[in-house]
């Protein structure tokens, strides 16, 4: 639809079909003392100050070349093809919101039937829907799926090798529930959770366990070992995870998880200093009436042509209110398009390419650091793009002399939980070279 | 249709017929007329215990998500599994094939509370719009 601006003529014939001399009528309800405000603003700007002004702001950011970044943990960098942008600027995806008269929105309803397919394919569920806030709530939501008061589903179990900044999420969205979440304990080594440090806190009214894949610490767990404990109990297995990932290693719904969350942000979305970033959320078709947010389905017409709409609606709270799932009724679709056009442009081929080289740069990067004096790969087992070194003496140390390089070397494990000092967390992308990784190694303080 | 006398009813338009100490609970066809095309049920599993005024279910149609109400205390005997495989049978047969479950009662007289047939006839009407 295109956008129709009132024209005085409009204003005219409107204040004349309703009796109203003026528009300031309108607010007469509004209390005089606060209906037009005197607004102590500074001096208006010119579009050439205003530039100015918040360019000198922009200029405050450092902006190192990719290549020099080694920085993870939930954000990642991976390089944006020229056709995210240009498909996203188009006005008619640009500026749409969620759409209310949903049918008469087709285009935007088969964008996001084309992202949920992408979205349960990548994950291997059966149904995923349009997209929450970000991998943190959707991981809340998720979680909050398998829980049935009705049942006597109420506790959650969290392994402590989901990103922390999550796990404050979830805590968070229970607030004030009547459930119980329990947070374990980090007692193994080697920076991964096993399926015995799970099985003490597993009880009959297991809702779900969550788990990361791969962890926050870049670690590779035994994802279905910790699923078959979980429906052992009656629970379920919610799994967070990333897109990128996934090119390579098995999919959570080949590992026995009933609910996939993930942050989406790694396809095609900038990192953008925390946001906006686009959640996944996907789940087995038992699940599907407890899924939260919109659900895009594809139909048929009275003429027997393709249509989509908006489906089940009748779980939303708009309906449901207090008793549905979540009060969520939008969904991120600017970035959840970014995410289709990036994976429509790579084709499973290029995107398992990224996750190749995303890997290969990252295993090239534990090589060569661990074969520095002092310092040592601390993940046990296997990673994907992200890992732990210990570092000799305290890693902000290691980080400041890299700085001196300009090179982001990584996050600083001990912001996070002082007992974790000496630990730093290192993450590699395509957008890395082994060049750079070279000039890294070489800068290491020893 | 007609509400049948051989049952008592509830405020919230579900119907319970007794026999012995079996109770069988259905929604009346005022429900089904005023929600629409029924299209999911979620209902209790043999086993489970249901409470007098409290929400044991929910009937989903094109338009709307209620919940189903209980007109007793009792412990779930029998589930009607065709109507959870067909919905639509409620539109279409509320108070006969489309029941719902079938409880044993604790206490057959609770039924003594609920409403007739004729005083759940002047309720639909005055309910209608």
């Amino acid at each position: 639809m295109t956008f129709n601006p009132h024209t005085d003529g409009d204003r005219a014939a409107m204040l004349e079909a309703t009796g109203v001399k003026a528009v300031e009528e309108f607010f007469t309800p509004v209390p005089q003392r606060v209906r037009f405000p005197e607004l102590d603003l500074p001096p208006v700007l010119t579009e050439l100050e205003a530039t100015d002004h918040l360019a000198a702001f922009a200029a405050r950011n450092d902006a190192p070349p990719a290549q020099d970044v080694y920085l993870g943990a939930g954000s990642y960098r991976h390089f944006i093809p020229a056709t995210v942008g240009q498909i996203l600027a188009r006005g008619e995806f640009y500026t749409a919101y969620t759409p209310y008269q949903p049918e008469v929105s087709q285009g935007t309803l088969q964008v996001i039937y084309e992202f949920q397919s992408l979205v349960a394919a990548l994950t291997g569920m059966d149904v995923a829907n349009a997209s929450m806030y970000d991998g943190a709530t959707a991981l809340a939501e998720g979680a909050l799926m398998t829980v049935s008061s009705a049942r006597g589903r109420r506790r959650i179990v969290i392994s402590p090798t989901v990103h922390p900044a999550y796990r404050d999420v979830l805590r968070t969205y229970l607030e004030g529930l009547d459930l119980d979440l329990v947070e374990i304990p980090l007692t193994s080594s080697g920076f991964l959770a096993t399926p015995d440090d799970i099985a003490p806190y597993l009880t009959d009214d297991l809702a779900c366990v969550v788990v990361q894949y791969p962890n926050f610490f870049g670690g590779i767990e035994e994802i279905a070992a910790m699923g078959d404990l979980a429906h052992a109990r009656g629970g379920a297995l919610v799994v967070s995870t990333y897109p990128v990932p996934l090119a390579l290693l098995q999919p959570p719904g080949e590992l026995g998880a009933d609910v996939v969350a993930a942050e989406g942000q790694e396809l095609g979305v900038p990192q953008g200093y925390g946001g906006p970033y686009v959640g996944l959320l996907a789940s087995r078709q038992s699940y599907v009436r407890q899924m939260p947010g919109r659900l895009a389905g594809m139909t048929t017409d009275t003429d027997g042509k393709r249509g989509f709409v908006l489906t089940l609606q009748t779980r939303e709270q708009h309906i449901r209110r207090e008793k549905a799932t979540s009060n969520i009724c939008t969904n991120q679709g600017l970035m959840a398009t970014a995410a289709t056009v990036y994976m429509a442009t790579l084709g499973p081929e290029g995107f398992r390419e990224v996750a190749r080289r995303s890997y290969q740069n990252a295993h090239y990067l534990a090589e060569r650091v661990s074969d520095v004096p002092g310092y040592s790969l601390a993940t046990a087992g296997a990673f994907f793009h992200e890992f732990v070194v210990a570092t000799p003496g305290p890693a902000r140390d290691v980080l400041a002399a890299l700085l001196e390089q300009g090179i982001h070397g990584g996050l600083d494990l001990s912001k996070l939980d002082p007992m974790l000092d000496g630990y730093l967390l290192m993450c590699a992308t395509e957008t890395n070279t082994k060049q750079g990784i070279d000039r890294l190694v070489d800068a290491l303080p020893r | 249709m007609e509400s049948p006398d051989d049952r008592k009813y509830t405020r919230t338009h579900e119907w319970v017929a007794l026999d012995g100490d079996v109770a069988t609970i259905g929604v009346t066809d005022f429900a089904q007329s005023e929600l629409g095309d029924i299209t999911y049920l979620e209902l209790p599993e043999v086993g489970d215990a249901i409470a007098l005024d409290q929400a044991f279910g929910i009937i989903e149609s094109v338009k709307a998500a209620n919940d189903i109400f209980s007109p007793v205390d009792g412990d779930v005997v029998e589930r009607n599994e065709a109507v959870v495989a067909a919905p639509e049978m409620v539109n279409t047969s509320p108070f006969g094939d489309a029941w719902l479950v079938r409880v044993r009662v604790a206490d057959p007289q609770q039924l003594d509370a609920l409403l007739t047939a004729e005083e759940y006839r002047e309720l639909a009407k005055a309910s209608a719009h």
